[in-house]
Protein backbone atom coordinates (compact mmCIF):
# COMPACT_ATOMS: atom_id res chain seq x y z
CA UNK A 1 0.00 0.00 0.00
CA UNK A 2 1.77 2.87 -0.88
CA UNK A 3 -0.61 6.07 -0.41
CA UNK A 4 -4.43 5.45 0.41
CA UNK A 5 -6.40 8.09 -1.72
CA UNK A 6 -9.02 5.97 -2.77
CA UNK A 7 -12.44 7.57 -2.88
CA UNK A 8 -14.71 5.58 -0.53
CA UNK A 9 -17.34 5.06 -2.96
CA UNK A 10 -14.36 3.34 -5.40
CA UNK A 11 -13.54 1.45 -3.08
CA UNK A 12 -16.43 -0.69 -1.91
CA UNK A 13 -16.33 -2.12 -5.15
CA UNK A 14 -12.83 -3.31 -6.40
CA UNK A 15 -14.00 -3.47 -10.12
CA UNK A 16 -14.15 0.41 -10.21
CA UNK A 17 -16.34 3.03 -9.37
CA UNK A 18 -19.39 2.76 -10.37
CA UNK A 19 -20.38 5.07 -8.13
CA UNK A 20 -18.19 7.71 -7.61
CA UNK A 21 -18.65 11.26 -8.82
CA UNK A 22 -17.60 12.83 -12.24
CA UNK A 23 -14.28 13.66 -12.10
CA UNK A 24 -13.96 14.65 -15.64
CA UNK A 25 -16.03 15.61 -18.44
CA UNK A 26 -15.16 15.62 -22.00
CA UNK A 27 -17.30 17.89 -23.75
CA UNK A 28 -18.54 17.54 -27.79
CA UNK A 29 -14.76 17.67 -28.43
CA UNK A 30 -13.58 18.49 -31.92
CA UNK A 31 -10.12 18.56 -33.28
CA UNK A 32 -8.72 19.92 -36.73
CA UNK A 33 -4.71 20.39 -36.65
CA UNK A 34 -3.54 22.94 -39.35
CA UNK A 35 -0.74 20.89 -41.51
CA UNK A 36 0.98 22.18 -44.43
CA UNK A 37 -1.11 19.48 -46.50
CA UNK A 38 -3.87 20.96 -45.02
CA UNK A 39 -6.05 20.34 -42.11
CA UNK A 40 -6.26 17.00 -40.23
CA UNK A 41 -9.71 15.92 -38.60
CA UNK A 42 -8.42 13.95 -35.73
CA UNK A 43 -11.52 14.20 -33.17
CA UNK A 44 -15.56 14.96 -34.03
CA UNK A 45 -17.52 15.53 -31.35
CA UNK A 46 -16.41 13.04 -28.72
CA UNK A 47 -18.31 13.21 -25.54
CA UNK A 48 -16.68 11.43 -22.48
CA UNK A 49 -17.27 11.41 -18.17
CA UNK A 50 -14.46 9.74 -16.49
CA UNK A 51 -15.52 8.74 -12.56
CA UNK A 52 -12.76 9.39 -9.88
CA UNK A 53 -10.65 6.14 -9.03
CA UNK A 54 -11.90 4.70 -12.61
CA UNK A 55 -9.47 2.97 -15.11
CA UNK A 56 -10.13 4.11 -18.06
CA UNK A 57 -8.75 3.34 -21.45
CA UNK A 58 -9.27 4.81 -24.53
CA UNK A 59 -8.50 2.14 -27.55
CA UNK A 60 -8.71 2.86 -31.17
CA UNK A 61 -6.89 2.00 -34.49
CA UNK A 62 -3.47 3.97 -35.19
CA UNK A 63 -4.15 7.66 -36.24
CA UNK A 64 -7.84 7.64 -34.66
CA UNK A 65 -7.10 11.00 -32.22
CA UNK A 66 -6.71 9.09 -29.01
CA UNK A 67 -3.60 10.76 -28.12
CA UNK A 68 -5.20 13.94 -29.28
CA UNK A 69 -8.20 13.61 -27.18
CA UNK A 70 -5.73 12.73 -23.83
CA UNK A 71 -3.26 15.62 -24.85
CA UNK A 72 -6.64 17.26 -24.47
CA UNK A 73 -7.52 15.99 -21.23
CA UNK A 74 -3.88 17.46 -19.95
CA UNK A 75 -4.15 20.77 -21.14
CA UNK A 76 -1.45 20.10 -23.56
CA UNK A 77 -3.41 20.95 -26.62
CA UNK A 78 -6.93 23.16 -26.95
CA UNK A 79 -9.94 21.90 -28.79
CA UNK A 80 -11.00 23.22 -32.08
CA UNK A 81 -14.60 23.10 -30.18
CA UNK A 82 -15.51 21.72 -27.08
CA UNK A 83 -14.21 21.54 -23.53
CA UNK A 84 -12.58 18.93 -20.92
CA UNK A 85 -13.81 19.57 -17.26
CA UNK A 86 -11.96 18.38 -14.88
CA UNK A 87 -13.27 19.16 -10.98
CA UNK A 88 -15.85 21.59 -12.22
CA UNK A 89 -13.48 24.07 -14.25
CA UNK A 90 -12.29 24.16 -18.21
CA UNK A 91 -8.51 22.68 -18.84
CA UNK A 92 -6.90 25.38 -20.42
CA UNK A 93 -3.19 24.78 -19.54
CA UNK A 94 -1.55 21.71 -17.64
CA UNK A 95 -3.40 21.17 -14.31
CA UNK A 96 -0.89 20.05 -11.04
CA UNK A 97 -3.45 17.20 -10.43
CA UNK A 98 -2.32 15.51 -13.88
CA UNK A 99 0.51 13.35 -14.25
CA UNK A 100 1.13 12.12 -17.73
CA UNK A 101 3.50 9.42 -19.02
CA UNK A 102 4.33 9.25 -22.35
CA UNK A 103 5.24 7.23 -25.36
CA UNK A 104 9.16 6.01 -24.80
CA UNK A 105 9.35 6.77 -21.29
CA UNK A 106 10.57 9.97 -22.09
CA UNK A 107 13.30 10.53 -19.68
CA UNK A 108 15.86 13.34 -20.21
CA UNK A 109 18.93 11.88 -21.14
CA UNK A 110 21.58 13.98 -19.66
CA UNK A 111 19.83 13.53 -16.42
CA UNK A 112 20.53 10.18 -14.34
CA UNK A 113 17.74 7.91 -13.11
CA UNK A 114 17.01 10.68 -9.68
CA UNK A 115 17.56 13.71 -11.31
CA UNK A 116 14.81 12.31 -14.04
CA UNK A 117 12.48 11.83 -10.84
CA UNK A 118 12.99 15.22 -9.52
CA UNK A 119 12.76 17.06 -12.68
CA UNK A 120 9.17 17.75 -11.79
CA UNK A 121 9.84 19.11 -8.45
CA UNK A 122 12.38 21.90 -10.40
CA UNK A 123 10.23 22.57 -12.63
CA UNK A 124 7.05 22.93 -9.96
CA UNK A 125 9.19 24.52 -7.77
CA UNK A 126 8.05 22.01 -5.10
CA UNK A 127 10.58 20.86 -2.47
CA UNK A 128 11.16 17.28 -3.46
CA UNK A 129 12.23 16.48 0.46
CA UNK A 130 8.86 15.22 1.82
CA UNK A 131 8.00 13.11 -1.37
CA UNK A 132 11.39 11.26 -1.10
CA UNK A 133 10.40 8.12 1.39
CA UNK A 134 7.48 7.62 -1.14
CA UNK A 135 9.55 7.84 -4.19
CA UNK A 136 12.12 5.22 -2.63
CA UNK A 137 9.28 3.19 -1.54
CA UNK A 138 7.94 3.32 -5.21
CA UNK A 139 11.41 2.58 -6.71
CA UNK A 140 11.77 -0.59 -4.58
CA UNK A 141 8.01 -1.65 -5.68
CA UNK A 142 8.98 -1.22 -9.46
CA UNK A 143 12.40 -2.78 -9.18
CA UNK A 144 14.60 0.43 -9.80
CA UNK A 145 16.06 0.48 -6.05
CA UNK A 146 20.40 0.80 -6.73
CA UNK A 147 19.61 2.06 -9.86
CA UNK A 148 19.01 6.18 -9.10
CA UNK A 149 22.78 6.53 -10.03
CA UNK A 150 22.19 5.23 -13.71
CA UNK A 151 21.76 7.11 -16.83
CA UNK A 152 19.03 6.24 -18.77
CA UNK A 153 21.04 4.82 -21.81
CA UNK A 154 22.05 2.36 -19.30
CA UNK A 155 18.32 0.98 -18.22
CA UNK A 156 16.39 -1.19 -20.51
CA UNK A 157 13.33 -0.06 -22.41
CA UNK A 158 10.69 -1.62 -19.25
CA UNK A 159 13.16 -0.39 -16.30
CA UNK A 160 12.97 3.32 -18.62
CA UNK A 161 9.30 2.85 -18.70
CA UNK A 162 9.14 2.13 -15.03
CA UNK A 163 11.50 5.40 -13.88
CA UNK A 164 9.09 7.11 -15.74
CA UNK A 165 5.74 5.59 -13.42
CA UNK A 166 7.95 6.61 -10.82
CA UNK A 167 8.51 10.20 -12.30
CA UNK A 168 5.09 10.46 -12.85
CA UNK A 169 3.53 9.36 -9.07
CA UNK A 170 6.85 11.08 -7.44
CA UNK A 171 4.52 14.19 -6.71
CA UNK A 172 1.21 12.23 -6.25
CA UNK A 173 -1.12 13.25 -8.91
CA UNK A 174 -4.76 12.21 -8.36
CA UNK A 175 -4.90 12.07 -12.15
CA UNK A 176 -3.14 9.79 -14.42
CA UNK A 177 -2.78 9.99 -18.01
CA UNK A 178 -0.59 7.62 -19.78
CA UNK A 179 -0.23 7.85 -23.84
CA UNK A 180 0.71 4.51 -24.93
CA UNK A 181 3.13 3.77 -22.57
CA UNK A 182 3.85 0.16 -23.36
CA UNK A 183 3.83 0.60 -27.39
CA UNK A 184 7.63 0.24 -27.80
CA UNK A 185 8.08 -2.65 -25.15
CA UNK A 186 8.19 -6.54 -26.21
CA UNK A 187 5.10 -8.68 -25.51
CA UNK A 188 6.32 -10.20 -21.92
CA UNK A 189 7.46 -7.09 -20.79
CA UNK A 190 4.32 -5.23 -21.31
CA UNK A 191 2.39 -7.90 -19.17
CA UNK A 192 5.39 -7.59 -16.99
CA UNK A 193 4.34 -3.55 -17.03
CA UNK A 194 0.79 -3.89 -16.83
CA UNK A 195 0.66 -6.22 -14.14
CA UNK A 196 2.36 -3.20 -12.55
CA UNK A 197 0.08 -0.64 -13.27
CA UNK A 198 -2.98 -2.61 -12.56
CA UNK A 199 -1.26 -3.26 -8.82
CA UNK A 200 0.00 0.41 -8.75
CA UNK A 201 -3.66 1.40 -9.32
CA UNK A 202 -5.67 -0.79 -6.66
CA UNK A 203 -2.97 0.43 -4.03
CA UNK A 204 -3.06 4.18 -4.66
CA UNK A 205 -6.84 4.41 -5.87
CA UNK A 206 -5.68 7.00 -8.39
CA UNK A 207 -7.93 7.93 -11.92
CA UNK A 208 -6.06 6.18 -14.88
CA UNK A 209 -6.90 7.39 -18.50
CA UNK A 210 -4.67 4.98 -20.67
CA UNK A 211 -4.97 5.34 -24.53
CA UNK A 212 -3.59 1.97 -26.24
CA UNK A 213 -3.98 0.43 -29.68
CA UNK A 214 -3.36 -3.28 -28.29
CA UNK A 215 -7.02 -4.47 -27.17
CA UNK A 216 -6.16 -6.98 -24.72
CA UNK A 217 -4.30 -4.42 -23.06
CA UNK A 218 -7.62 -2.41 -23.12
CA UNK A 219 -9.69 -5.00 -21.54
CA UNK A 220 -6.81 -5.93 -19.25
CA UNK A 221 -6.26 -3.01 -17.50
CA UNK A 222 -9.89 -1.04 -17.58
CA UNK A 223 -12.63 -0.70 -16.00
CA UNK A 224 -14.40 0.88 -19.34
CA UNK A 225 -12.86 1.09 -22.83
CA UNK A 226 -13.87 3.34 -24.40
CA UNK A 227 -13.41 2.55 -28.34
CA UNK A 228 -12.95 5.32 -31.30
CA UNK A 229 -13.38 5.19 -34.70
CA UNK A 230 -10.62 5.53 -37.13
CA UNK A 231 -9.87 9.35 -38.20
CA UNK A 232 -11.74 11.26 -37.43
CA UNK A 233 -11.83 9.53 -33.87
CA UNK A 234 -15.69 9.07 -33.05
CA UNK A 235 -17.03 7.56 -30.01
CA UNK A 236 -18.01 3.83 -31.24
CA UNK A 237 -19.29 2.20 -27.99
CA UNK A 238 -18.07 2.17 -24.52
CA UNK A 239 -17.39 -1.51 -23.25
CA UNK A 240 -17.83 -1.56 -19.64
CA UNK A 241 -15.30 -4.69 -18.31
CA UNK A 242 -16.64 -5.83 -15.26
CA UNK A 243 -13.89 -8.89 -15.02
CA UNK A 244 -12.67 -9.66 -11.40
CA UNK A 245 -9.49 -7.95 -10.06
CA UNK A 246 -6.58 -8.71 -9.68
CA UNK A 247 -6.80 -10.05 -13.08
CA UNK A 248 -4.06 -12.03 -14.30
CA UNK A 249 -2.21 -13.18 -17.47
CA UNK A 250 -3.85 -16.52 -17.68
CA UNK A 251 -7.32 -14.52 -17.92
CA UNK A 252 -6.34 -13.37 -20.85
CA UNK A 253 -7.01 -16.90 -22.23
CA UNK A 254 -10.58 -17.30 -20.34
CA UNK A 255 -13.96 -17.55 -23.01
CA UNK A 256 -15.01 -14.27 -21.43
CA UNK A 257 -11.71 -12.00 -22.20
CA UNK A 258 -11.76 -13.84 -25.62
CA UNK A 259 -15.31 -13.27 -26.41
CA UNK A 260 -14.79 -9.00 -25.29
CA UNK A 261 -12.05 -9.33 -27.94
CA UNK A 262 -13.52 -10.22 -30.70
CA UNK A 263 -16.41 -8.36 -29.75
CA UNK A 264 -14.17 -4.72 -29.63
CA UNK A 265 -12.11 -5.80 -33.00
CA UNK A 266 -15.22 -6.22 -35.03
CA UNK A 267 -16.57 -2.53 -33.12
CA UNK A 268 -13.78 -0.89 -34.15
CA UNK A 269 -13.78 -2.35 -37.94
CA UNK A 270 -17.11 -1.69 -38.45
CA UNK A 271 -17.27 1.46 -36.46
CA UNK A 272 -20.54 0.46 -34.32
CA UNK A 273 -21.28 -2.49 -31.55
CA UNK A 274 -23.09 -4.98 -32.65
CA UNK A 275 -23.28 -7.72 -30.05
CA UNK A 276 -21.83 -10.91 -30.83
CA UNK A 277 -23.08 -14.48 -29.92
CA UNK A 278 -20.98 -16.20 -27.34
CA UNK A 279 -19.74 -19.21 -28.32
CA UNK A 280 -18.68 -22.32 -25.92
CA UNK A 281 -17.68 -22.09 -22.36
CA UNK A 282 -18.70 -18.50 -21.73
CA UNK A 283 -22.55 -19.49 -23.67
CA UNK A 284 -23.01 -21.76 -21.31
CA UNK A 285 -22.05 -19.05 -18.36
CA UNK A 286 -23.50 -16.44 -19.62
CA UNK B 1 -1.53 26.75 -23.42
CA UNK B 2 1.22 25.54 -24.80
CA UNK B 3 2.51 27.30 -28.40
CA UNK B 4 4.52 25.09 -29.63
CA UNK B 5 2.23 22.16 -29.03
CA UNK B 6 -0.88 23.98 -30.57
CA UNK B 7 -0.29 22.18 -34.26
CA UNK B 8 1.85 19.06 -32.78
CA UNK B 9 -0.02 15.98 -33.59
CA UNK B 10 1.17 13.32 -30.74
CA UNK B 11 3.08 10.93 -32.77
CA UNK B 12 6.74 11.97 -32.68
CA UNK B 13 7.81 9.24 -34.76
CA UNK B 14 5.44 9.35 -37.58
CA UNK B 15 4.22 12.66 -38.55
CA UNK B 16 4.36 15.32 -35.75
CA UNK B 17 8.09 15.89 -34.93
CA UNK B 18 10.05 18.38 -36.95
CA UNK B 19 13.10 17.25 -35.71
CA UNK B 20 15.69 19.43 -38.55
CA UNK B 21 18.39 17.38 -39.52
CA UNK B 22 21.51 18.22 -38.15
CA UNK B 23 23.68 20.39 -40.66
CA UNK B 24 26.52 21.55 -38.90
CA UNK B 25 30.08 22.30 -39.50
CA UNK B 26 31.08 19.53 -36.65
CA UNK B 27 29.73 16.84 -35.10
CA UNK B 28 30.46 16.13 -31.80
CA UNK B 29 31.19 12.36 -32.44
CA UNK B 30 33.91 12.81 -34.56
CA UNK B 31 35.73 15.19 -32.16
CA UNK B 32 35.67 12.38 -29.06
CA UNK B 33 36.14 9.24 -31.04
CA UNK B 34 39.98 10.80 -31.63
CA UNK B 35 42.33 9.93 -28.87
CA UNK B 36 43.23 10.88 -25.79
CA UNK B 37 40.71 8.12 -24.32
CA UNK B 38 44.09 5.38 -24.85
CA UNK B 39 45.04 2.90 -22.02
CA UNK B 40 48.68 3.50 -20.48
CA UNK B 41 49.87 1.35 -22.59
CA UNK B 42 48.97 2.99 -26.05
CA UNK B 43 50.23 6.19 -24.12
CA UNK B 44 53.91 4.73 -23.51
CA UNK B 45 53.95 3.44 -27.18
CA UNK B 46 52.62 7.13 -28.74
CA UNK B 47 55.45 8.80 -26.76
CA UNK B 48 58.03 6.42 -27.59
CA UNK B 49 56.88 7.21 -31.48
CA UNK B 50 57.95 10.98 -30.39
CA UNK B 51 61.01 10.16 -28.90
CA UNK B 52 61.99 8.32 -31.84
CA UNK B 53 61.26 11.15 -34.00
CA UNK B 54 63.05 13.51 -32.21
CA UNK B 55 66.08 11.27 -32.10
CA UNK B 56 65.61 10.23 -35.73
CA UNK B 57 65.74 14.16 -36.51
CA UNK B 58 68.63 14.96 -34.14
CA UNK B 59 70.47 12.13 -35.82
CA UNK B 60 70.03 13.53 -39.21
CA UNK B 61 70.16 16.91 -38.77
CA UNK B 62 74.16 16.27 -36.88
CA UNK B 63 74.80 13.55 -39.79
CA UNK B 64 73.88 15.41 -42.99
CA UNK B 65 75.08 18.56 -41.94
CA UNK B 66 71.37 20.18 -42.29
CA UNK B 67 71.54 23.61 -42.18
CA UNK B 68 70.14 25.13 -39.47
CA UNK B 69 68.01 27.60 -40.99
CA UNK B 70 66.23 24.97 -42.40
CA UNK B 71 65.84 22.74 -39.33
CA UNK B 72 67.94 23.19 -36.36
CA UNK B 73 68.66 20.15 -34.15
CA UNK B 74 66.00 18.73 -31.68
CA UNK B 75 68.28 19.70 -28.70
CA UNK B 76 69.03 23.34 -29.85
CA UNK B 77 65.62 24.13 -30.14
CA UNK B 78 64.66 22.38 -26.82
CA UNK B 79 67.37 24.15 -25.09
CA UNK B 80 66.05 27.71 -26.44
CA UNK B 81 62.65 26.59 -25.42
CA UNK B 82 63.39 25.63 -21.75
CA UNK B 83 66.54 28.51 -21.26
CA UNK B 84 64.86 31.39 -22.70
CA UNK B 85 61.63 31.01 -21.89
CA UNK B 86 61.20 33.45 -19.59
CA UNK B 87 62.59 36.40 -20.60
CA UNK B 88 61.95 35.71 -24.56
CA UNK B 89 59.00 33.64 -25.00
CA UNK B 90 56.91 34.17 -22.01
CA UNK B 91 56.19 37.86 -22.50
CA UNK B 92 54.91 37.26 -25.97
CA UNK B 93 52.97 34.44 -24.94
CA UNK B 94 51.21 36.53 -22.68
CA UNK B 95 49.94 38.96 -25.21
CA UNK B 96 48.67 36.28 -27.16
CA UNK B 97 47.16 34.82 -24.71
CA UNK B 98 45.27 38.01 -23.36
CA UNK B 99 44.21 38.53 -27.29
CA UNK B 100 42.84 34.68 -27.53
CA UNK B 101 41.22 34.91 -23.86
CA UNK B 102 39.78 38.31 -24.48
CA UNK B 103 38.62 38.15 -27.86
CA UNK B 104 37.28 34.85 -27.91
CA UNK B 105 35.46 35.50 -24.29
CA UNK B 106 33.64 38.07 -26.31
CA UNK B 107 33.07 36.25 -29.42
CA UNK B 108 31.72 33.18 -27.76
CA UNK B 109 29.45 34.92 -25.32
CA UNK B 110 28.38 37.15 -28.02
CA UNK B 111 27.95 34.28 -30.54
CA UNK B 112 26.08 32.03 -28.05
CA UNK B 113 23.94 34.87 -27.15
CA UNK B 114 22.84 35.09 -30.46
CA UNK B 115 22.68 32.03 -31.14
CA UNK B 116 19.84 31.55 -28.59
CA UNK B 117 17.62 34.64 -29.47
CA UNK B 118 18.10 33.92 -32.88
CA UNK B 119 16.04 30.54 -32.86
CA UNK B 120 13.64 31.44 -31.53
CA UNK B 121 12.76 33.78 -34.14
CA UNK B 122 12.36 31.34 -37.48
CA UNK B 123 11.83 33.58 -39.83
CA UNK B 124 14.87 36.00 -38.78
CA UNK B 125 17.20 32.62 -38.42
CA UNK B 126 16.13 32.39 -41.85
CA UNK B 127 17.60 36.32 -42.99
CA UNK B 128 20.62 35.91 -40.66
CA UNK B 129 21.88 32.32 -41.22
CA UNK B 130 23.52 33.43 -44.73
CA UNK B 131 24.85 36.48 -43.50
CA UNK B 132 26.79 34.68 -40.49
CA UNK B 133 27.67 31.69 -43.11
CA UNK B 134 29.57 34.16 -44.84
CA UNK B 135 31.58 35.79 -41.80
CA UNK B 136 32.29 32.01 -41.13
CA UNK B 137 33.83 31.65 -44.18
CA UNK B 138 35.55 34.73 -44.96
CA UNK B 139 38.81 34.70 -43.10
CA UNK B 140 38.94 36.92 -40.69
CA UNK B 141 42.27 38.30 -40.85
CA UNK B 142 41.91 39.95 -43.35
CA UNK B 143 40.03 42.23 -41.96
CA UNK B 144 43.34 43.26 -39.42
CA UNK B 145 44.90 45.52 -42.20
CA UNK B 146 41.67 47.57 -41.93
CA UNK B 147 41.36 47.27 -38.26
CA UNK B 148 44.85 48.20 -37.70
CA UNK B 149 43.91 51.44 -39.68
CA UNK B 150 41.18 52.50 -37.42
CA UNK B 151 42.57 51.23 -34.00
CA UNK B 152 46.43 51.29 -34.36
CA UNK B 153 48.95 48.97 -33.09
CA UNK B 154 47.21 47.67 -30.20
CA UNK B 155 45.70 44.95 -28.73
CA UNK B 156 42.41 46.53 -29.81
CA UNK B 157 42.19 45.54 -33.61
CA UNK B 158 43.80 41.74 -32.78
CA UNK B 159 40.90 41.33 -30.09
CA UNK B 160 38.64 42.38 -32.52
CA UNK B 161 40.10 39.68 -34.88
CA UNK B 162 39.88 37.22 -32.72
CA UNK B 163 36.20 37.50 -31.24
CA UNK B 164 34.89 38.07 -34.87
CA UNK B 165 36.99 34.55 -35.92
CA UNK B 166 35.62 33.10 -33.07
CA UNK B 167 32.07 34.22 -32.74
CA UNK B 168 30.49 33.08 -35.76
CA UNK B 169 31.76 29.81 -35.13
CA UNK B 170 30.27 29.30 -31.66
CA UNK B 171 27.10 31.17 -33.00
CA UNK B 172 26.09 28.78 -35.86
CA UNK B 173 27.47 25.79 -33.78
CA UNK B 174 25.37 26.77 -31.11
CA UNK B 175 22.13 27.44 -33.55
CA UNK B 176 22.47 24.20 -34.57
CA UNK B 177 22.08 22.55 -31.50
CA UNK B 178 19.24 25.09 -30.31
CA UNK B 179 17.10 24.03 -33.38
CA UNK B 180 17.13 20.71 -31.84
CA UNK B 181 13.53 20.46 -31.14
CA UNK B 182 12.54 17.74 -29.18
CA UNK B 183 8.80 18.11 -28.94
CA UNK B 184 8.00 15.05 -26.57
CA UNK B 185 10.60 16.33 -23.94
CA UNK B 186 8.99 19.93 -24.41
CA UNK B 187 5.93 18.35 -24.11
CA UNK B 188 6.78 16.63 -20.64
CA UNK B 189 8.15 19.61 -19.23
CA UNK B 190 4.76 21.43 -20.20
CA UNK B 191 2.91 19.05 -18.51
CA UNK B 192 4.59 19.64 -15.33
CA UNK B 193 3.97 23.35 -16.41
CA UNK B 194 6.73 24.59 -17.45
CA UNK B 195 7.20 28.46 -18.28
CA UNK B 196 8.90 28.87 -21.75
CA UNK B 197 12.27 30.02 -19.62
CA UNK B 198 12.01 26.67 -18.03
CA UNK B 199 11.42 24.90 -21.52
CA UNK B 200 15.06 26.91 -22.20
CA UNK B 201 16.90 26.54 -19.35
CA UNK B 202 15.95 23.02 -18.71
CA UNK B 203 15.44 20.75 -21.82
CA UNK B 204 16.49 23.36 -25.07
CA UNK B 205 19.73 24.26 -23.15
CA UNK B 206 21.14 21.09 -21.89
CA UNK B 207 19.93 19.71 -25.62
CA UNK B 208 22.10 22.21 -27.43
CA UNK B 209 24.98 21.32 -24.99
CA UNK B 210 27.08 19.38 -27.28
CA UNK B 211 27.07 21.33 -30.06
CA UNK B 212 27.47 24.59 -28.15
CA UNK B 213 30.97 22.37 -26.84
CA UNK B 214 32.14 21.74 -30.00
CA UNK B 215 31.20 25.01 -31.05
CA UNK B 216 33.16 26.44 -28.38
CA UNK B 217 35.94 24.60 -29.32
CA UNK B 218 36.42 25.19 -32.69
CA UNK B 219 35.76 28.87 -32.26
CA UNK B 220 39.01 29.01 -30.02
CA UNK B 221 40.80 26.93 -32.13
CA UNK B 222 39.77 29.32 -34.95
CA UNK B 223 40.82 32.61 -32.30
CA UNK B 224 44.33 31.04 -32.11
CA UNK B 225 44.74 31.18 -35.63
CA UNK B 226 43.68 34.72 -35.92
CA UNK B 227 45.16 35.62 -33.19
CA UNK B 228 48.57 34.55 -34.31
CA UNK B 229 48.07 35.88 -38.02
CA UNK B 230 47.04 39.04 -36.48
CA UNK B 231 50.64 39.49 -35.14
CA UNK B 232 52.11 38.67 -37.98
CA UNK B 233 50.66 41.36 -40.17
CA UNK B 234 51.15 44.16 -37.47
CA UNK B 235 52.31 44.94 -34.44
CA UNK B 236 55.34 44.46 -32.02
CA UNK B 237 54.68 41.38 -29.80
CA UNK B 238 53.01 38.56 -29.61
CA UNK B 239 53.94 34.69 -30.40
CA UNK B 240 53.37 35.56 -34.48
CA UNK B 241 54.99 38.47 -34.61
CA UNK B 242 57.81 36.76 -32.88
CA UNK B 243 58.02 34.39 -35.66
CA UNK B 244 58.48 37.17 -38.06
CA UNK B 245 60.89 38.41 -35.95
CA UNK B 246 63.36 35.44 -35.48
CA UNK B 247 62.54 34.17 -38.75
CA UNK B 248 64.00 37.13 -40.32
CA UNK B 249 67.21 36.83 -37.91
CA UNK B 250 67.41 33.54 -38.79
CA UNK B 251 67.21 32.13 -35.46
CA UNK B 252 65.53 28.98 -36.17
CA UNK B 253 65.65 27.71 -32.57
CA UNK B 254 63.66 30.48 -31.18
CA UNK B 255 60.89 30.50 -33.83
CA UNK B 256 60.94 26.15 -33.65
CA UNK B 257 60.45 26.85 -30.25
CA UNK B 258 57.28 29.21 -30.61
CA UNK B 259 56.15 26.91 -33.07
CA UNK B 260 55.92 24.24 -30.18
CA UNK B 261 54.64 27.14 -27.98
CA UNK B 262 51.79 27.34 -29.99
CA UNK B 263 51.55 24.05 -30.63
CA UNK B 264 50.86 23.50 -27.04
CA UNK B 265 48.18 26.03 -26.79
CA UNK B 266 46.30 24.49 -29.50
CA UNK B 267 46.41 20.63 -27.67
CA UNK B 268 45.28 22.63 -24.16
CA UNK B 269 42.41 23.68 -25.92
CA UNK B 270 41.53 20.90 -27.56
CA UNK B 271 42.12 19.18 -24.11
CA UNK B 272 40.47 21.49 -22.22
CA UNK B 273 37.07 21.26 -24.21
CA UNK B 274 37.37 17.56 -24.51
CA UNK B 275 36.71 16.83 -20.70
CA UNK B 276 34.34 19.32 -21.04
CA UNK B 277 32.53 17.66 -23.19
CA UNK B 278 33.73 14.35 -21.50
CA UNK B 279 31.29 15.59 -18.16
CA UNK B 280 28.31 17.87 -19.82
CA UNK B 281 27.72 15.86 -23.04
CA UNK B 282 28.90 12.31 -22.89
CA UNK B 283 24.92 11.07 -22.55
CA UNK B 284 25.33 12.07 -26.39
CA UNK B 285 27.91 9.75 -27.48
Amino acid sequence: MIHATRHPAASASPNGAVDAPVLMAVDHATKYYKTQTGAVHALEDLSLQIREGEFVCILGPSGCGKSTLLWAMSGLHDLTSGQVVLHGAPVTAPRPEIGMIFQDANLLPWRNLWQNIMFPFEIKKLDPKPFEPRIHQLLKEVGLAGFEKKMPRELSGGMQQRASIVRCLSYDPGVILMDEPFGALDAFTRDEMNLLIQRLWMDTGKTIIFVTHNVSEAIFLADQVVVLTPRPGRLAHIFPIDLPRPRTVEMTFEPDFIHLVREIKMTIETGRYAPLAKVGRAAAQG
Amino acid sequence: MASELRETIPTFGEQGGEETQEVSLTNWSALTNTGLSASWRDTGIIALVAVIIILAAEVAVRTLNIPSYILPAPSAIGKALFTRFPDLFWPHMQVTLIELLSGFAIGASIGLIFAAVITQFPLVEKIVTPYILLLVTTPMIALVPLLILVFGFTLTPRIIAVALASGPMVMINSATGFRRTDLARIALARSYGASTFQIFTKIRFPLALPMIIVGLMVGAIFGLLTAVGAEMVGGKNGLGNQLMFWSSMVKMENFYAIILLLALMGVTIYVIFYWIGKKWASWQA
